[in-house]
């Protein structure tokens, strides 16, 4: 399983925190966009234009990167710490 | 208050003690000659609207590597001697403070670079999320200065 979490914008958008995707050993962040956008369009959309910074077990990462079973993949907004 | 330094870089829901941060990194070498401090706080106008509260949010582990890996390049780089990265997150009210910044080298110039370096850097690169109440709701900020 792969572990997506969705955070501060993108976790209004989804209503979640984080969902699971059985997507076999071994996908592509594209094909796990695919898959996102069945139920939420609207993410699949900005990761597309990206307006969204992807992170696979805390490393940001392309969309042609390869994610495999267990990884754990975060849909980040553009940040805005700091004051 | 005296508070034990436990980490260089902390994210934290209560608040800090600026002259307690200073006082710790004075203790990383004596050879420190010259210490600048950013502090950013929570102001009550943003984009001609007024704000009532704001609240941060912030990708656990992440974050915290992400500040580490600044004050580390900050050191290296800038050649200084320490560096302390402290965020808050949750509900912070207008005037508190939200992120402190301490730069410590040998002399004022390369304290005053790291300095603006790693708040420059903390914007760009930290995942942290602010989220402001105004009279007509609440807002993800999408983009700062």
């Amino acid at each position: 399983m792969i572990i997506v979490k969705y955070f501060a914008s993108l976790r209004s958008i989804t209503g979640k925190e984080e969902e699971q995707f059985n997507m076999g050993t071994e996908t592509t962040l594209e094909k796990l966009c695919n898959e996102l956008s069945k139920t939420a369009p609207k993410i699949g959309e900005m990761i597309r234009e990206k307006k969204v910074i992807i992170s696979v077990n805390m490393d940001v990462i392309q969309l042609d990167a390869i994610i495999k079973d267990g990884d754990e993949v975060a849909l980040l907004p553009p940040f805005s710490g700091g004051c | 208050m005296s508070t034990t330094l436990e980490s260089n870089v902390r994210i934290q829901r209560e608040d800090f003690v600026v002259t307690d941060e200073i006082e710790a990194i004075k203790r990383a070498s004596r050879n420190i000659g010259g210490i600048v401090t950013f502090l950013g706080t929570g102001r009550e106008l943003s984009k001609g609207e007024n704000i009532s509260q704001l609240n941060f949010e912030h990708y656990p582990k992440m974050a915290e590597k992400k500040l580490e890996e600044i004050r580390i390049k900050a050191i290296k780089d800038y050649e200084i001697i320490e560096m302390i990265i402290i965020h808050r997150i949750g509900e912070i009210d207008i005037g508190e403070n939200i992120v402190l910044i301490v730069a410590a080298g040998e002399h004022r110039k390369e304290a005053f670079k790291a300095c603006e370096w790693a708040i420059s850097e903390l914007k760009r690169t930290t995942p942290i999320w602010k989220r402001e109440t105004t009279s007509t709701g609440e807002v993800w900020v999408q983009d700062t200065p």
